[in-house]
Order: structure tokens, then sequence, then C-alpha cells
């Protein structure tokens, strides 16, 4: 029973063919992997398949259902939840505000809702703001729940975008590159909060990451993307003496 | 050059600090004690105003606070200034402060048994202040009735040009339709008229039934929205825009161009159906449903849009459908506007809704501040009452109120009360305990 299950998919920008006969296949409760050089087309894969690009080629599935060409909001309310690489949050809007919005396909109280504020609606948001209050206390931002978004640290940010993506109730979550400009410090509680997540949940994860001690420590499987390309999939410790990876990706960083 | 800055910001601050002093004794009452204060000083006008007047040397009733009279006649300033001081000031302010302790436990009270139930008693209040106050004289009742229109116009234009982010100009075009809509309604279904023949169902019925002639007309007005909605809202940008604006002209060339409705000479003989209380009563439905509509995920789900359309898109977002309903929604509300201006006016012509209207209703929103409900209410109000005020300058006021709007955008680029949620129980509340902790943005 797998989650996700991506089948040759392949992308043309124009004629530039930017991934190339992709293959993926995500299970329960497993964490993925996403490593390659700058400009290897990493989120452009997480782009095609959330939604935001059609693919040239391939087929998608989430959870058996074929979800090419499928609008991403729709994608989304399926089950699956992302963060962007550079924080992409609404800048005149609270961190409570943030979370609710994240429930928007859940909300069944309408537009007679919206418009004329029965009981129903009072509930219903009743319900959604106990519900994002949880998950900001998962993430350990709760106290800041009535911040605007814009007098935060970058720290809290980053969870206040995953604390969005866990309001839209995924099954699996998309995370692209979620320790970018961190320090070790909050790289370490980052981990930390991923597991918690992990754990909690049961999600299934899916992530970008450049910095390889947080994805060896993390995934189960890794896949190295080149020039579009999967040139090596497989546990950390495989990846990591891989030849080919060090070569294309490892041996030009000096970390490991 | 420093000396000069310092000195400007200590006399600035001595005027805020004096300003504060005065303050302080009124900070405790609340708003049902300034209510009954108006409405006393309101009543004081109507049975003693004219005595007064006669007394100060004044010819009549100064209509809007004495401001006609002082530009008109100059030297009448001073009797203007004490007229509105006794009549108005000096009894409202000492109303509000000592009946403080009473008022703020009858508003204590009242929010406790029923929060909607102290809500319509400040409203009832207020209505009756403004009935009484337009009742001294004809001109009064337009002045109100146009400006309540203006505050829906702007507020359903802040939905889309504010918090959708997205600039239209088609509200003149959409208060066209609607201002046609329900004339056909009510012209062709209860009057006798030479345009559309003898009346269908009995005058008397008609009152009731203009509600009905309003909602056709908004929901014609939102028809014609949806005509736009479908080509611009596939893209962000410029489009809706340009559209818009093209389709404010299409509407006023239809309509000239419509015999049956007059063409270019206009409509004319709508019932008076568009009283005070009628009209008041469609602006607080507007302004509670726009409120309730902006407060909901619903309605934040367009500042989402507006601020970030992708994230909105991945947080299960329909933006397409998110940037219909609220652009549909204005467009309605633009059009019951324009049923209510028609029959106030008992007549409309296409010139009415060109190029002036528009530039108003975007003046009175950018006045008054984008993405709030307080900021369109206050810049409608205020434009309406400045512009009013400022007639016997003739064409000076073409020139003062520009420069009025070039100073907020230079100092309040986003308008005076900008990104401000309208918290009723907030306003109506006791002010003699510590307030609740509020969490009340102002950007900028």
């Amino acid at each position: 029973m797998t989650i996700l299950r991506v089948e040759h998919m392949t992308h043309y920008f124009g004629g530039l063919r930017a991934v190339n006969n992709y293959n993926l296949t995500v299970d329960p409760g497993q964490i993925r992997g996403l490593i390659g050089p700058n400009g290897a087309g990493k989120s452009t894969v997480f782009n095609l398949i959330t939604g935001l690009y059609t693919p040239t080629e391939g087929t998608i599935l989430l959870d058996g259902e074929d979800i090419v060409g499928r609008p991403p909001y729709q994608i989304a309310d399926m089950g699956l939840g992302r963060t962007f690489q550079n924080l992409q949050l609404w800048r005149h809007m609270t961190v409570l505000e943030h979370v609710k919005m994240a429930r928007y396909s859940k909300i069944t109280y309408g537009l007679v809702g919206a418009f004329f504020a029965t009981p129903r609606r009072v509930r219903e948001e009743a319900e959604i703001k106990a519900k994002a209050y949880s998950l900001l206390e998962l993430v350990g931002v709760g106290h800041l729940a009535e911040q605007n978004v814009t007098n935060l640290p970058y720290g809290a940010l980053r969870r206040v975008e995953m604390a969005r993506a866990l309001a839209t109730e995924p099954k699996i979550l998309f995370l692209d590159e979620p320790t970018a400009g961190m320090n070790p410090e909050e790289l370490v509680q980052m981990m930390e909060i991923i597991r918690k997540v992990h754990r909690e949940l049961n999600l299934a994860i899916f992530l970008i990451e450049h910095r390889m001690k947080f994805v060896m420590e993390l995934c189960d499987i890794v896949q190295t993307l080149v020039f579009g390309e999967v040139i090596a999939e497989g546990p950390p410790d495989y990846i990591q003496n891989d030849p080919q990876v060090i070569e294309a990706y490892l041996g030009t960083e000096v970390e490991t | 050059m420093t000396a000069i800055n310092s000195k400007l910001s200590t006399g600035k601050k001595d005027v805020s600090l004096f300003l504060q002093k005065l303050w302080e004794p009124f900070s405790v009452s609340p708003m049902l004690g300034w209510l009954i204060g108006v409405l006393i000083a309101v009543l004081l006008e109507y049975t003693v105003g004219l005595y007064v007047a006669r007394m100060l040397g004044l010819p009549k009733i100064p209509v809007l606070f004495g401001v006609l009279i002082m530009l008109e006649t100059p030297i009448l300033f001073p009797s203007a200034v004490l007229y509105v001081l006794i009549i108005f000031i000096i009894p409202i302010a000492l109303i509000a402060r000592f009946t403080a302790p009473l008022t703020n436990t009858l508003a204590g009270k009242l929010i406790d048994v029923q929060p909607w139930l102290a809500v319509l008693v400040h409203l009832g209040l207020f209505y009756a202040a403004l009935h009484l106050w337009a009742e001294i004289n004809d001109y009064r009742v337009l002045v109100v009735r146009l400006t309540l229109i203006s505050i829906i116009l702007t507020l359903s234009l802040n939905v889309v040009n504010g918090y959708m982010g997205e600039f239209s100009c088609s509200h003149p075009g959409f208060m066209a339709l609607g201002a046609y809509g329900a004339s056909v309604f009510t012209l062709f279904l209860f009057v006798d008229d030479r345009t559309f023949g003898e009346a269908l169902l009995p005058a008397q019925l008609g009152f009731l039934m203009f509600p009905l002639g309003l909602v056709f007309g908004g929901a014609i007005a939102a028809l014609g929205a949806l005509i736009i909605a479908i080509p611009s809202f596939r893209t962000r940008g410029d489009y809706l825009a340009i559209i818009s604006l093209a389709f404010m002209f299409i509407v006023k060339s239809l309509i000239e161009n419509l015999e049956f409705v007059g063409g270019p000479r206009g409509l004319g003989g709508q019932p008076d159906w568009a009283n005070l209380p009628t009209v008041f009563a469609w602006t607080v439905i507007c302004i509670w449903v726009t409120n309730n509509f902006v407060k909901s995920t619903f309605g934040k789900a367009l500042n989402a849009v507006r601020d970030d359309e992708v994230a909105a898109d991945a947080m299960t977002v329909n933006t397409r459908q998110t940037k219909m309903v609220a652009f549909l929604f204005a467009a309605f509300w633009a059009g019951v506007a324009g049923g209510l201006f028609a029959h106030v006016l008992r007549y409309v012509n296409p010139g009415s809704f060109g190029l002036q209207k528009l530039a108003e209703i975007l003046a009175m929103l950018y006045f008054g501040g984008l993405n709030s409900v307080v900021g369109s209410i206050v810049g409608a109000v205020s434009f309406n009452l400045v512009s009013e005020a400022l007639r016997p300058l003739e064409i000076l006021k073409w020139i003062i109120i520009p420069v009025i709007f070039i100073l907020v955008m230079i100092f309040r680029p986003t308008g005076l009360i900008a990104f401000t949620e309208l918290n009723v129980i907030n306003i109506i509340r006791p002010k003699n305990k510590a307030a609740v902790p509020q969490n009340v943005e102002v950007s900028q």
C-alpha cells in the first residue's frame, strides 16, 4: 500500500528537459529525502507533484487516484501538504489566521455562514481555532498565535509554515528545504519537530534538503537528483558511499 | 535644521499631550453615554435651535455645523462656533461625562444579557439622533441618505480593491445596472408612467416589495460582474483594471442606447421609497454582512490570495472561486446602492455613472483606508461631509479636496484607518474597566 506513486514523470520547460523519467513511491510512515546540487530540478519535482506545474509525461497517483492536471488546491485537499523553500506566508495575517486558513476546504458552513454569522459558523470557527491552537502547540509556537507574521523571527516562521501545512490534514507532507537559512541550534530543533510530527501524526514525509547531516539522520531512503535524473536511490549509508553521488554532489561539499 | 525639527516635534508633542489631557476625563464614557448625549443635543436643536440661532444673529439653524455659514459669510464665524458649542459640544460632553457611571453599568448589563440586543439598542439610539438631526430640513435628509449610500459603495469596493488586492474600476457600471434594474422593477410593476404603461400591482404593495426590487438590481449587477470575472480571474495583474474600466463604459453607452429605459434622457418618476429609515437599514445590513464576510475564514482567504496566491492554493484555498465570490458580492452591493440612489434622487441618467463617480468612490476608499470596514465608513462619511461643507467655495473646492488627498497619501499611504478589524463589542463595551486585551493590528 503506497501513498504516493510517481511513474515516468518527465517535464520540459520549452526545450529544456528539467525532469527526466522520475519515479517515486512513498509508503505510509516513511521519510524520504531528495538531494542534489543546485539547479538539479528538486523544486521542479515538488511543484510537479503538488500541481503547480503539469508534467509533460507521466502519472502521479496519490492514494491510488490520478492527480495529473488537477489544480493545486484539490491536490492539497486530497492529502498532500507542503511548505515552501522561501517562506510563503501572508504578511497581513496573524499566526492563528494562517493555520485556520489551511482548513478552508474542510469548512462546511458555506457562504450563508460567511455572510450571516449563523450558529453553525460560530461553532465551526471555534472548532478550527481550537484545532489550529493544538497544531501550533505541537510545533511549539502556541504562544505566538495572536502575533502578525511580520513580527516574528525566522525560526518561528518555519514552524508556522509547518503548522499551516499540517492543518490541511495531509497524508504526506512535502518539506522544501525546511532548514534553509537556519543556524545549527534551530536546525536541531527543526529536526526534533519533524520527528515529533512524524511520530504523533504518523505522516509520510518527502523532503528536499541540502544539509547532509539532516538528511542522513532523518530519512529512510534518499534519492539523488542530478540534471533532472535520479542517479542513485537507497538508504542514507548507501547514498553516502555511492561514488557517483560523491562525484556529483558530496564531492563538492566539505561537510559529511 | 535639526533645531527646527526638534522644535516642530516638541510642538507636535505638546499638542498631542494637550489633547490627551483634554480627552482623559472622557475616556471613561461608553458609547452609550455619547449616543445619549448626541440624542439630547439633537433634541435641543430640534426644540430651541432656531431660537438660539436667532439670538446669536444667525439667519437660520446652521445646516452642517455652521461650516457653510462660516464660508459664506465669514463675519458670522463666532456666532456659528458659539452655536455649535452651545447646542452640540457642551451638552454632549457634559452628558457623556456625568452619566458615565450610570451608562457604564447599563452598557455592561446590556452586553451581559445579549450582545446583539446591546448592538440593537445602540443602533436605535444612533438612528433616533440621526433622524431628528436630519428632520430639521430636507437638505440634511438628502445629504445623510447620499452619505449612507456612499458607505455601501465604498465598503463593497473595499472588498475587491482592499481585501482582495485587485483593482476594479467598474463600480459605477454595477451601480448603473442596479439603479436601472431596481427602477425598471418598481416603475414596471407599481407605477403608472409613460415608459412602461400602467402599474401591474397596487402601489401600496410596492413599498413592501421595494427590498425585492433592490435585490433584483443587485442581482443584475452581480450578473454583469460575472461577465467580467470569468475572463479576468484566470490570471492576476492589470487585466481586471482594464476590463472593468471598459465594462463601465460599455454599461454607460449601452444604457444611453437603450430607448426603452429612456436612453441618454434618463429614467424618472421612481416612487419615493428610499426614505431615511430604508437607506439606513440597508446600510446597516451591508456593514453587518460585509463585516461577517471579511472576518470569516472565507473572507480571510481574500487576504491570502492577495498576499500570496501560490501559498493560498497550496493550503486548499480555491482561489478562483474565492475571487469570483468576492467580486460578485461587491457588485451586488454596488447594485443595491445604485437602486437606492435611483430612488433617492427619483431620477437616473447614464451620465451620472461615469468617470467622475468612479473617481469619487476610489477617493473615498483610498482616503478611508484599505482592508478595513471602519476605514470605508470613515472615508465615505468624511468625503461626503467635506465635499458638502466646502460647497460655498465653488471651484476652489476641487483644489482643496485633492490637496487633502495628496496629504493623506503622503502621510498615510494606505489610508486613514487601514488594516483594522471592526470589533463592535469593543466599541460599545463599558469603559470603566480595563480594556479587554485586543489584537487590532494597525500596520503603517
